[in-house]
């Protein structure tokens, strides 16, 4: 049983169709590659999943549940994190404070207490460890460099620990060196149990790190399966090198 | 029924100062988005301008306009520049109170010159009016409607068919790419600032002509003036001049069945109502933030 | 930051002092043109403190919140009129009472205002803001408008009057500090700084962003009414245009913005430096409307001069001459308290 399910979903704006009639599916435990040219809607898709707009038609489930009317912030109580295109963390808070801002609901008395405090803290800097940027946990997020910046948001979202964890765009304008850490990461959370769902333009980091593949043009799925056989699809060829 | 008639028609004619007016706040917001919570001391302050001018040379108080238009024109470009264009960042919060320093500057002033007693400008056909179906029509609102459609109708040929209109709804719509493809934003925004003032000196004309007033009306219409653009949507000219018509027909309609007492009420309900579907307005763009 | 339990404790030192001094006023100037200053100045801390629960921590700026005072003064006087209480110190008992009611009123309020963003929200505030003073002035039978409404009168000396709306004010002010710091210092206040950095995004990480805002909302508007009521009573006669006096809702927003927005001290600092400032140019000038023109241009050096505030700038000052000092200072990675980063 499928992990997100996404059926039939359409989108459009103005005149404009983003997503037309998408569907497609994200195995527990995978690390899927959402990929396509430019403008085929993978960041609408993950827009439309996480609640940030409303769709238009379709249904979005996840893990059984039905979630195409909720909003951003029962969605990621539910299970589902989200990374940005441009990576966004908070500028005046440090990076230890970002780390600290997921809301795991655990009721209204968490809010408040300072119980709660030392054993979140004590996990959060475990993660920035983990990641390899617990050096600057003082730091404030707007004086990080970019490349601090993308990993501490991936460390954020991981605190409430998410299932399904979608990244958009990891790679986007980070240096190989950084790029090949980022994957080792990723790869790491996949053994600990987190299913990724990732949109990316740099298919080596894709082929090297995906298990699956699915491929998007003009707003719906033309080709998925394992990255191997994806490549060498005439469809897939066609969309990206075509008109 | 024909005297809700008349209020509707008293309505629509009293509602186009306030368009006039929304239109050159709903104007500042969208180019500079700024809220300027002055603009109901710059029609204060337009009105006293025709005021002191009329007193001076005794013509006819809408003629005044001849000078305190450009008057005012000029010092919205000073005031752009010396006071606003020096706030770079989190321009919405800072600039409300800058503005609404102004405001109170202005209020001061106006104070010290013209004391504190209400004033209003006289013509001498005040009381003139002519018959249409079985009530009348005051010449005065006539021509103070008739102002206000010339000056919006001017405003809308400018936006839509001169190239600095172009400019100004580029602005409006993504400041940085406007910068990117060359337009003087700074200009822009100090000209549109000119623009917005130059109607407040108009609408001061016929508000002050219609209302008594003092150095303190400010607060009254500023409220007014604020609830407008928030009905008809942030930015949007269309949403003010619809806005500020439905404001007026309705104060006028529940002055009129209700009471005057609760006129200015209803027009609070009308925009709670409004809110709960459409938080942003009649005309009014749903902010989200990059995604 | 050198020495982190060294810097707690002159910190704490001088909470400690300041609050003893603040105790001790009343005895070290006691005549009633002084303590008159002390009452407003006090009550402009707790409003100050206030706003910048809502104003400073989430950057939803709302210039209403003179509704809210005006609110607390007259529930507070029709509570007092309606069971009877003389003046004295019972009244004060039912300041909390006041505060509740004003609690409803900005959750009622705060539904609405908070379903729109940043711009239209200031403007919906003083939509509401207007719409409680036309309220105020109509509702005749109950609020007895234009005529005002009077408060009962304690029969304590001229001396000593002044003095028991002080200590209520710095108890006022107090639990508004307190409640300021412990917001700050717990994961709601951290959702709150968040919602200001990147709302979008705070939603995207869990931040039940309506409800955080709602609650902050609430809470400031509860003490401000609080405020109100014992302004209300000081004065012992108000009127809607004097009471929603959008002045005075003006007049916080400047002080924290002075001071520092979403710091705890700015606040304080804007409140002691306006203030008394605010009553000598209406002392001396307020028969001129020129007073009026002073605090603009007041208004306007501190916006243009001092963006950020006199805390933030300090504490940068400090900062930069400390990394002129020594070795180029590198923040601990220990993660003392969650706040640290962010202004005492």
């Amino acid at each position: 049983m499928s992990l997100l399910q996404i059926d039939k979903l359409c989108k459009r704006f103005g005149g404009v169709v983003a997503v037309d009639e998408c569907s497609l599916s994200v195995e527990p435990g995978s690390i899927t590659a959402l990929i396509g040219p430019n403008g085929s809607g993978k960041t609408t898709v993950f827009n439309l999943v996480t609640g940030f707009i409303p769709k238009d038609k379709g249904t979005v489930t996840f893990k059984s549940q039905v979630i195409d009317r909720m909003g951003p912030d029962r969605i990621y109580e539910l299970g589902i994190g989200r990374t940005f295109q441009l990576a966004r963390i908070f500028p005046r808070l440090t990076a230890l404070e970002n780390m600290l801002v997921p809301v795991r609901r655990q009721g209204l008395r968490a809010l408040f207490s300072g119980a709660g405090w030392s054993n979140e803290k004590a996990r959060a800097m475990e993660m920035l460890e983990f990641l390899e940027i617990a050096h600057v946990a003082g730091k404030l997020g707007g004086a990080l460099s970019y490349g601090q910046r993308k990993l501490l948001e991936l460390g954020a979202v991981m605190m409430a620990e998410p299932d399904l964890v979608l990244l958009d765009e990891p790679a986007g304008g980070v240096n190989p060196a950084l790029l090949d850490r980022i994957s080792a990461h990723i790869r790491k959370l996949n053994s600990r149990g987190i299913t990724f769902l990732i949109v990316e333009h740099n298919m080596g980091f894709v082929m090297n790190l995906c298990t699956d593949v699915v491929v998007l043009h003009r707003g719906r799925p033309i080709a998925s399966g394992k990255p191997e056989v994806v490549r060498e699809d005439a469809a897939v060829l066609d969309a990206y090198l075509g008109a | 029924m024909t005297l809700v008639l008349e209020a509707i028609v008293l309505g629509i004619l009293t509602g186009g100062v306030y368009a006039l007016m929304a239109s050159g706040l709903t104007l500042i917001f969208g180019v500079m988005r700024i809220i300027n919570v002055g603009h109901g001391a710059l029609v204060v302050l337009g009105a006293y301008l025709s005021f002191a001018v009329w007193r001076a040379l005794h013509i006819d108080p809408f003629l005044t306009l001849v000078i305190t238009m450009p008057v005012m024109f000029v010092l919205g470009i000073v005031l752009q520049v010396v006071f606003i264009r020096p706030l770079k960042t989190d321009r919405e919060g800072l600039s409300v109170l800058v503005t609404y320093a102004i405001a109170l500057g202005i209020e001061g002033l106006l104070g010290f010159f013209f004391t504190s007693n209400y004033v209003q400008l006289r013509v001498w056909y005040a009381d003139s009016s002519f018959p249409i179906g079985s009530f009348r029509i005051t010449y005065v609102y006539l021509y103070g409607f008739l102002l206000c459609l010339a000056i919006l109708a001017a405003i809308f040929l400018m936006l839509y068919r001169t190239t600095f209109g172009a400019s100004i709804r580029a602005t409006m719509l993504n400041r940085t790419a406007a910068q990117l493809i060359g337009i003087d934003v700074d200009r822009v925004s100090a000209i549109a600032f000119g623009i917005g003032m130059a109607t407040a000196a108009a609408g001061g004309v016929v508000f002050g002509i219609t209302n008594a007033f003092n150095p303190g009306s400010h607060y009254d219409l500023i409220s007014r003036l604020l609830t407008i653009i928030v009905l008809g949507g942030l930015g949007s000219l269309r949403g003010a001049i619809i806005a500020a018509l439905v404001m007026l027909v309705s104060e006028d309609i529940t002055s009129v069945l209700i009471s005057p007492v609760w006129a200015s009420f209803v027009f609070f309900v009308i925009l709670v109502l409004v809110l709960l579907v459409r938080p942003q307005g009649l005309y009014g763009v749903r902010v989200r933030d990059r995604l | 930051m050198r020495s982190l339990p060294r810097l707690r404790l002159i910190q704490g030192a001088g909470v400690v002092a300041v609050f003893a001094v603040a105790i001790a006023v009343p005895a070290l100037a006691p005549d009633p043109a002084t303590t008159n200053i002390a009452v407003f100045t006090m009550m402009y801390i707790g409003l100050a403190t206030a706003w910048n629960i809502m104003g400073g921590y989430t950057g939803y700026i709302s210039l209403g919140h003179a509704g809210f005072f005006g609110f607390g003064a007259y529930a507070l006087g029709l509570l007092l009129a309606r069971f009877g209480v003389a003046g004295g110190y019972p009244p004060f008992l039912l300041v909390p009472v006041a505060g509740l009611l004003t609690a409803v009123l900005a959750l009622a309020i705060g539904w609405f205002a908070l379903r729109t963003r940043a711009a239209t929200f200031v403007i919906v505030t003083i939509a509401f803001m207007f719409m409680l003073q036309l309220l105020a002035e109509n509702l005749v039978g109950i609020t007895g408008g234009g005529g005002g409404l009077s408060f009962p009168i304690p029969n304590w000396s001229g001396d000593f009057f002044n003095t028991p709306y002080y200590y209520v004010m710095l108890l006022l002010a107090t639990v508004g500090l307190g409640a300021s710091w412990l917001i700050r210092h717990s994961k709601f206040g951290l959702g709150l700084l968040a919602i200001r950095d990147d709302e979008d995004k705070a939603l995207a990480v869990g931040v039940p962003t309506r409800a955080f805002k709602l609650t902050a909302f609430v809470i400031s508007a509860t003490l401000v009414g609080m405020i109100g009521g014992v302004y209300g009573y000081y004065v012992t006669y108000i009127y809607p245009q004097f009471v929603v006096d959008p002045l005075i809702g003006i007049s916080m927003v400047l002080m924290v913005f002075l001071g520092g927005l979403g710091t705890l001290s700015g606040p304080v600092l804007g409140a002691l430096i306006l203030e008394p400032a605010q009553l000598w140019l209406a002392y001396n000038f307020g028969a001129s409307r020129l007073y009026l023109v002073f605090y603009a241009a007041v208004f306007l050096g501190v916006i243009l001069l001092l963006p950020r505030g006199i805390v933030p700038s300090a504490l940068d000052l400090l900062e930069r001459w400390r990394n002129r000092t020594g070795p180029p200072a590198s923040r601990p990675a220990t993660p003392a308290t969650p706040a640290k980063a962010v202004a005492p």
